[in-house]
C-alpha cells in the first residue's frame, strides 16, 4: 500500500510537469493552431532562468588569499559575490539560496517576451503555411535555441539548488497513519505538485473568468464569428502564446532544483509531451492536464519491480503503449472534440 | 596552430608525381604498393581524434580534444613537454613521430556508433589518418575500434569503462589505457568492507544498456565476496530523466547501500533524486544508508552539485595527484587551458603519447608492427604508477583510485579526493575471466 | 523511353549521370588545397548521400503522395539493417541475400505497423507511427539486447557461424561484405594531377539501387495508383464518397515506403556491417523528415537533394576544428585572422547543429518548396522564357 502510495506521489509529480508543458502546447495549438515543437526548448529556456539568475547572484569580485594556492600552486584568487558584498554574507547567501523562487519572478517577463517575439517574428507568418512546415521551423528554432544554451553553459548539467529550507524530504506516511518511514518525499517535489496547481488552476480561471479568457475561448472555437464582431482576435492570441510560453518556463525554473539543467532537457521532454497533448485530445485543456497526470501516475507504476519483474521493459514502453490503446479506441484522445486534427 | 587540412594524399601527389599529367590509376586495396593502409610517405603523419562534440557528452569531448591537442603539441616539440619529461621510455624526442610532423583531424562521434564510425571512416578515407583515438562510451568505443580492425589502423581507445571493450569485444588493432568495471569492483570492494563494514544490503539501480550490466556484474560479484547480500538489481531506461520511481522503493526494501550503475546525466539526476529522498539521513538495520557511484566523473560530477560530498566511487586519474608526471601534466594542462584536466582528458593524452612512442620503438607506422610494440609493454611516468600494456587482451593494467566527493572543496574543481590507491596487483586478473570471456583479438590487420 | 515521357526520362538521365560521375563532381578541389575540406568524395560520404536518398525516396512515396506523416520510418530502416547484419553473420557475406531480406523484414514489419497506424490520419497517425518506433529503439537498447547488440550496435565476430562461407579469412580477420567475389570496400582511386578520385565499388552498388529506386518512384508517381494516393492527399472524405476505400490504397504506400526504408538499412550494413539502434530513434526518423520537406516534399527529385545536404552537414562541417579555421584565414594579419575564427568558430565543428538547425528555419521561411524551389527560382532567374510549362509540371506541392 505504501508503495503504491509513494509511486502516485511520483507519478503526480512527474505529471505536474508534463501537464504544465502540454497545456501550454495545446493552448497554443487551440488558439493559433500551430504545432510547435520548440515548446519543450521554452521549457528548457525556463530552467535556464533560474541558472542565469543564480549567476548573476554569484558576480563576484575577486581578491587574492596568499596563504592558500590553486592546483597550479600559484595564489588563490577568492571569488566573493558582490550581492554578499552589499547585503553582508548572510543576507547576501539567503538571496542567493532563494535564487530558484525568485528566478519565477525573474522569468515571467522573459518568458513571455520570447513568446511575443516568436509569435510576432516567427510563427506568425506560418498560420496559412501546412503542419508540417510548422514543425519543421519550430524545430529548427528548437535546434537552435538549445545550440545557444550549449554554446553559453556547456552540455554538462548545472547544479541549481533549491533553497535549504526546501531540501531534504520529510515523513509523508506519519501523517496519513503508516509506520515511520514507510512513505518519504521530498519537499521540493511537493512544492513543484503544489505549484503546478496553483499554474493549472490559474490558467482555467483565467480563460474561465475574465472577458479577456472568454473572449479568446470564443475565438478557439469560431475564430471568424469573432472577428465579424469586431474584435482583434490576433492580438489576444499573440497574447495567449505568451502566457504559453510563460507557463512552459515557469515549469521549467521549478524543475531546476529536481534535476540539474541541460542544454538537451527540452528535447527529452517534448516527444513526450506531444503524445500527452494527443492522448488528452489535441486542443482540450482539460485533456492535456488530465492525461500528463494520468501518463505520469501510469510511468510511476511500470518503474514497480513487482511489474517490471513480471512485464520485463514496461517502463521503456509504457507512454507509448498507453498512447497506442488510447489513439486506438479513442481516436479523440480523452477529451477532444470531435473533428480536430482529424486530417 | 598546426595546419591539418594537409593530407597523406595530398602530399602523396606533391611529391611524388608532382605536376604530371595524368598519373596511372592505383588501386587502393590489397594489391596497392602501400605496405598499410595510410602509410605516411610526406614529412607529416595524420591522426585522428573522435569526440563527443555534440550531445550530452560534448564537454567531456571537449575535454578530450584540449588533451589531444596538447599532446600534439609536445610531440612536435612545443610547449614545456608535459609527461614526455616523465615518461620511462625516452624514444619521444619532441620531433613529432619518427621525424615527421604530427597533424590531426578531429570529428564528432556523437555518442552514437553509427556517427562515430562515419566519422572514423572519413578521418581513414579522405583524410588518411594512420590513428583513431577517442569516446566517451563504450558502445562508441567498441563500434570504432572494429571498424579500425576492418579497416587496418590503430585504435587507442578514449574514456570506455565497459568489461567489453577488451573482453569479448576486443580486437587486435584496439588498445584501452582507461580502467574497466571490474577494475573499479575490485579496487572499491576492500574500501568499502573497511568503510561499511561487510555485513550490508546493496540495491542496485544500472542503466540498461551494455556498459550498465557489465559495471553491475562486476560490482555484484565484488561486494558478494565481502559477504555482501544484494537486495535487488533494477534496470532503469537510459532515457529516463527522473528516478523518483526507481529510488521511492529503495527505503524499504530493506538494503543499506544503493549502488548507482550510472554514469553521465543519468549518474547526475539518479545521485540528486536520491539525495532528496532523503536516503543519506536514514538509517537502515541500526546503519547509516550509504550511496556509492562506482564510476565517478568530475566533469559530471559538477553537475551534481553538493550532493556528491562523502559519496564513494572510483577514478582512472585525478588532477590532485601529487606524483611527478601527474604535476607536469596538470600544469601544462592548467597553463595552457587555465583549469585542471579530467580523467578523460588524461587518459587521452596518455594514449597519444603511447601510440608515438611505440611507434618511435617500433621504428615503423605500420600498425602490426606498432601493435607488437604496445603489447607487453610496461612503462611508469604517466600519472597511474608502473603500468603493463597486456599482450592477451590490450589492457593497461595500473594502480586504480578510490575517491569520495569532498566535504569541502576549495575551488570548483576540487569535487573529489583521493582516498586510496589501490595497486595494480589486487585489480589484475586472468584474461579469461568470465567476464571477459567470448571474444578474442585476432589477428593484427595492417590493411592494404 | 523505359515506360517514361520525355521530361522524366531526362530527370533519370540526369540523376543518373550526376550519380555515375559524383567521385568527380564531389572532389572538385586538389586534395591539398585549403578547400580540400570541402570535398565529399569519399567512399563513406557517397555511399550515405545515395543510401539516404534511397530512404528519402520512399519516405516521399508515403508523404509527398498521401500526405500521411509518419515519424517512425526509422524503426523500418533499423530492422532492415539488423536483418542484414543477422544474415552476414548466419548465411554469407554476399550482399544480394542480406538486402533481399532486409528489404522482405522491413516490408513485414511495416505492414504490421502501417496495418495499426492508418487506422488514424493527422497528427494522430503521426503519433503512432512515432510510439512504434520509439517502442522498438528503446526494446532494441535494452531488454533486445540480444538480438541486437543494444548500445554497441550488432557487429560480426570472429566466430560467426556463416553456413555458405567461413567464420574467418586465412589471416585471422573477420571476411568483408561482398557481391559475388567483389568486396564493396574495394576503392579505385584515380589521381589527376592535384586531384584525386576515388571509385568504390560499394557506391556503385548503392548507386545502381537508388538509380532503381528512383526509376520505381518515378513510376509510381505516374502511374494510376499514385495518382490514388494523391486522391488521398487533396481530399480523403470525398474519395471515400465516390466508393473507394483509401486505406488499402496508404497501406501500399505505407508497405513500398517501409521497404525503401529497409533496403536503405540493408545497404548502410552491407557498406558497413553494423547495425546500431539509434538508426531507430525519433531524431533518425525526423531526420527523413527535415530530408524530405528541406529538399522538397511531392518531387522527385527533391528528397534525394535534401538526404545530401543534411549529410554533408553532418559530416563536413563537424571536422572543421580551429585550427582548420586559422589555416583558412593564415593570409590575413593576426588580429583579423582572430577575429575571424572567433566569429566562424561558433557554426562549424562543435556547433554544426546550429548552423543546421538556422539553414532549416532559413530554407522553410524562404522556400517554402524546399530546395527544389530554390532551383526552380534560379532557373527561372535565367529563362524566363517558358515559366509556364516548369510550373505545371515540377512545382512542389506543399505537403499537408
Amino acid at each position: 500500500m505504501d508503495a503504491i502510495i509513494l509511486q502516485i506521489l511520483n507519478g503526480l509529480d512527474k505529471g505536474s510537469a508534463y501537464a504544465l508543458i502540454a497545456l501550454g502546447l495545446t493552448l497554443i495549438f487551440g488558439t493559433l493552431g500551430v504545432v510547435n515543437f520548440a515548446h519543450g526548448a521554452l521549457f528548457m529556456i525556463g530552467a535556464f532562468c533560474a541558472v542565469t539568475l543564480q549567476r548573476i547572484f554569484n558576480i563576484s569580485y575577486e581578491t587574492i588569499d596568499e596563504s592558500r594556492t590553486d592546483f597550479l600552486g600559484n595564489p588563490m584568487t577568492v571569488k566573493t559575490p558582490y550581492i554578499e558584498h552589499w547585503f553582508g554574507p548572510e543576507m547576501g547567501g539567503a538571496i542567493i539560496d532563494w535564487s530558484v523562487p525568485l528566478a519565477i519572478l525573474f522569468s515571467i517577463p522573459i518568458m513571455i517576451s520570447i513568446g511575443f517575439i516568436m509569435e510576432r517574428g516567427l510563427i506568425k507568418h506560418f498560420y496559412k503555411r501546412p503542419h508540417a512546415d510548422q514543425i519543421l521551423v519550430t524545430f529548427g528554432l528548437a535546434i537552435v535555441l538549445q545550440e545557444i544554451i550549449k554554446y553559453f553553459y556547456g552540455a554538462n548539467p548545472i547544479p541549481t539548488g533549491a533553497p535549504e529550507v526546501f531540501r531534504g524530504s520529510f515523513d509523508f506516511g506519519v501523517m496519513l497513519g503508516f509506520d515511520p518511514n514507510a512513505i518519504i518525499y521530498p519537499y521540493w517535489r511537493l512544492v513543484y505538485f503544489a505549484f503546478a496547481a496553483v499554474i493549472i488552476g490559474g490558467v482555467f480561471a483565467f480563460l474561465q473568468f475574465t472577458t479577456f479568457g472568454m473572449v479568446v475561448r470564443a475565438g478557439m472555437a469560431d475564430r471568424e464569428t469573432v472577428q465579424l464582431l469586431g474584435i482583434n482576435i490576433d492580438k489576444r492570441f499573440t497574447i495567449m502564446f505568451g502566457i504559453a510560453a510563460a507557463v512552459a518556463g515557469l515549469a521549467g525554473v521549478m524543475y531546476a532544483p529536481i534535476n540539474s539543467p541541460n542544454y538537451h532537457m527540452g528535447m527529452d521532454f517534448l516527444v513526450l509531451s506531444f503524445v500527452v497533448v494527443v492522448v488528452g485530445g489535441m486542443g482540450s485543456l482539460p485533456g492535456a492536464v488530465l492525461a500528463g497526470f494520468l501518463l505520469g501516475v501510469l510511468e510511476s507504476f511500470a518503474s514497480m519491480n513487482e511489474i517490471k519483474s513480471i512485464l520485463p521493459g514496461i517502463d521503456q514502453i509504457i507512454i507509448y503503449l498507453v498512447a497506442i490503446i488510447i489513439l486506438l479506441t479513442r481516436p479523440r484522445g480523452l477529451m477532444g472534440r470531435k473533428g480536430v486534427m482529424e486530417d | 596552430m598546426s595546419k591539418s587540412n594537409l593530407t597523406r594524399r595530398g602530399l602523396i601527389k606533391t611529391s611524388a608525381i608532382a605536376g604530371a599529367g595524368v598519373a596511372l590509376p592505383t588501386i587502393f586495396t590489397a594489391s596497392s604498393a602501400a605496405a598499410f593502409t595510410n602509410e605516411p610517405t610526406g614529412g607529416s603523419v595524420t591522426l585522428g581524434f573522435n569526440v563527443p562534440q555534440t550531445g550530452p557528452y560534448a564537454d567531456e569531448g571537449a575535454d578530450e580534444l584540449r588533451a589531444y591537442e596538447l599532446a600534439v603539441e609536445h610531440l612536435n616539440g612545443g610547449g614545456d613537454g608535459g609527461m614526455m619529461n616523465t615518461f620511462s621510455s625516452k624514444a619521444l624526442q619532441g620531433n613529432g613521430i619518427m621525424g615527421k610532423k604530427v597533424e590531426y583531424v578531429t570529428g564528432d562521434t556523437q555518442t552514437k556508433s553509427d556517427a562515430a564510425r562515419a566519422s572514423a571512416k572519413s578521418m581513414i578515407e579522405k583524410d588518411g589518418a594512420i590513428m583513431i583515438t577517442g569516446g566517451s562510451s563504450s558502445g562508441v568505443a567498441v563500434a570504432v575500434q572494429g571498424l579500425c580492425q576492418e579497416a587496418g589502423v590503430i585504435f587507442m581507445a578514449g574514456l570506455t569503462h565497459s568489461n567489453d571493450t577488451t573482453g569479448k569485444d576486443k580486437k587486435a588493432n584496439g588498445f584501452r589505457h582507461f580502467f574497466n568495471a571490474y577494475m573499479s569492483g575490485a579496487a572499491l570492494a576492500p574500501v568499502l568492507q573497511s568503510l561499511y563494514g561487510s555485513d550490508r544490503k546493496a540495491y542496485h539501480l544500472t542503466a540498461d544498456y551494455t556498459w550498465g550490466w557489465t559495471q553491475e556484474e562486476s560490482i555484484v560479484a565484488s561486494t558478494e565476496s565481502l559477504g555482501w547480500e544484494t537486495v535487488n538489481t533494477v534496470k532503469t531506461p537510459l532515457a529516463a530523466t527522473d528516478f523518483s520511481s526507481y529510488i521511492a522503493p529503495v527505503l524499504n526494501s530493506g538494503a543499506d547501500v544503493l549502488v548507482l550503475n550510472h554514469y553521465g546525466g543519468n549518474m547526475v539526476n539518479s545521485l540528486t533524486n536520491a539525495v532528496q529522498f532523503g536516503l543519506r539521513d536514514k538509517q537502515v538495520n541500526g546503519k547509516n544508508f550509504e550511496i556509492v557511484v562506482p564510476l565517478y566523473s568530475r566533469l559530471m560530477a559538477r553537475g551534481a552539485g553538493e550532493n556528491v560530498k562523502g559519496i564513494h566511487g572510483s577514478t582512472n586519474w585525478h588532477w590532485s595527484l601529487t606524483d611527478d608526471a601527474s604535476k607536469a601534466f596538470v600544469k601544462s594542462f592548467g597553463e595552457k587551458y587555465g583549469f585542471p584536466p579530467s580523467q578523460a582528458a588524461h587518459t587521452c593524452y596518455c594514449q597519444t603519447l603511447l601510440y608515438a612512442d611505440a611507434v618511435t620503438r617500433a621504428g615503423s607506422f605500420n600498425p602490426c608492427a606498432v601493435a607488437e610494440a604496445l603489447e607487453g609493454f610496461e612503462f611508469d611516468g604517466l600519472g597511474n604508477g608502473k603500468t603493463l600494456y597486456r599482450a592477451e587482451d590490450h589492457q593497461c593494467f595500473k594502480d586504480v583510485l578510490v575517491v569520495r566527493g569532498k566535504e569541502n572543496p576549495t575551488s570548483e574543481f576540487d569535487l573529489l579526493e583521493v582516498v586510496e590507491v589501490t595497486p595494480a596487483a589486487q585489480v589484475t586478473y586472468p584474461p579469461d575471466h568470465p567476464m571477459f570471456a567470448g571474444g578474442e583479438l585476432g589477428a593484427c590487420n595492417p590493411g592494404a | 523511353m523505359l515506360g517514361l515521357n520525355k521530361r522524366d526520362f531526362s530527370l533519370l538521365l540526369i540523376v543518373a549521370i550526376l550519380a555515375l560521375c559524383a567521385p568527380f563532381l564531389l572532389n572538385p578541389f586538389p586534395a591539398d588545397s585549403a578547400m580540400a575540406q570541402f570535398n565529399a568524395g569519399y567512399p563513406d560520404l557517397m555511399q550515405r548521400f545515395v543510401i539516404f536518398g534511397i530512404f528519402a525516396i520512399g519516405f516521399n512515396i508515403l508523404f509527398g503522395l498521401t500526405g500521411y506523416l509518419s515519424f517512425g520510418h526509422a524503426a523500418f530502416l533499423g530492422v532492415g539493417s539488423y536483418s542484414a547484419v543477422w544474415m552476414f553473420k548466419l548465411l554469407s557475406m554476399n550482399v544480394i541475400p542480406a538486402i533481399l531480406l532486409s528489404v522482405v523484414v522491413a516490408g513485414l514489419f511495416s505492414l504490421l505497423i502501417g496495418f495499426i497506424s492508418l487506422r488514424r490520419s493527422g497528427i494522430y497517425f503521426s503519433i503512432l507511427t512515432l510510439a512504434f518506433a520509439q517502442m522498438s529503439f528503446n526494446l532494441a537498447y535494452s531488454v533486445l539486447t540480444p538480438i541486437t547488440n543494444g548500445e554497441t550496435g550488432l557487429q560480426l565476430t570472429l566466430d560467426d557461424p556463416r553456413i555458405l562461407g567461413v567464420s574467418r579469412t586465412e589471416d585471422g580477420s573477420i571476411p568483408v561484405t561482398n557481391f559475388f567475389g567483389l568486396e564493396m570496400r574495394d576503392t579505385y582511386e584515380m589521381i589527376v594531377g592535384p586531384w584525386s578520385f576515388q571509385f568504390n565499388n560499394g557506391y556503385y552498388l548503392c548507386a545502381v539501387l537508388m538509380l532503381l529506386s528512383f526509376y520505381i518512384a518515378i513510376r509510381i508517381f505516374r502511374s494510376p495508383f499514385g495518382m490514388m494516393l494523391r486522391a488521398i492527399k487533396s481530399n480523403n472524405t470525398r474519395m471515400t464518397y465516390t466508393g473507394l476505400n483509401a486505406r488499402p490504397y496508404a497501406l501500399a504506400a505505407f508497405v513500398i515506403s517501409g521497404m525503401y526504408a529497409g533496403l536503405a538499412g540493408g545497404l548502410l550494413a552491407s557498406m558497413d556491417p553494423l547495425a546500431g539502434a539509434e538508426r531507430m530513434q525519433w531524431t533518425a526518423s525526423g531526420e527523413v523528415v527535415l530530408m524530405t520537406i528541406l529538399g522538397g516534399a511531392g518531387t522527385l527529385i527533391g528528397p534525394v537533394l535534401g538526404a545530401g545536404f543534411i549529410k554533408y552537414f553532418e559530416n563536413i562541417f563537424s571536422k572543421i576544428n580551429d585550427s582548420v579555421l586559422h589555416s583558412w584565414f593564415s593570409f590575413m594579419p593576426d588580429g583579423l585572422e582572430n577575429l575571424l575564427v572567433t566569429l566562424v568558430h561558433p557554426f562549424v565543428g562543435k556547433g554544426w547543429h546550429l548552423t543546421l538547425g538556422l539553414l532549416f528555419m532559413l530554407v522553410v521561411i524562404f522556400l517554402p518548396g524546399g530546395l527544389v524551389e530554390g532551383g526552380q527560382r534560379i532557373a527561372r532567374l535565367f529563362r524566363r522564357k517558358k515559366p509556364d510549362d516548369a510550373k505545371k509540371s515540377t512545382q512542389s506541392t506543399p505537403a499537408e
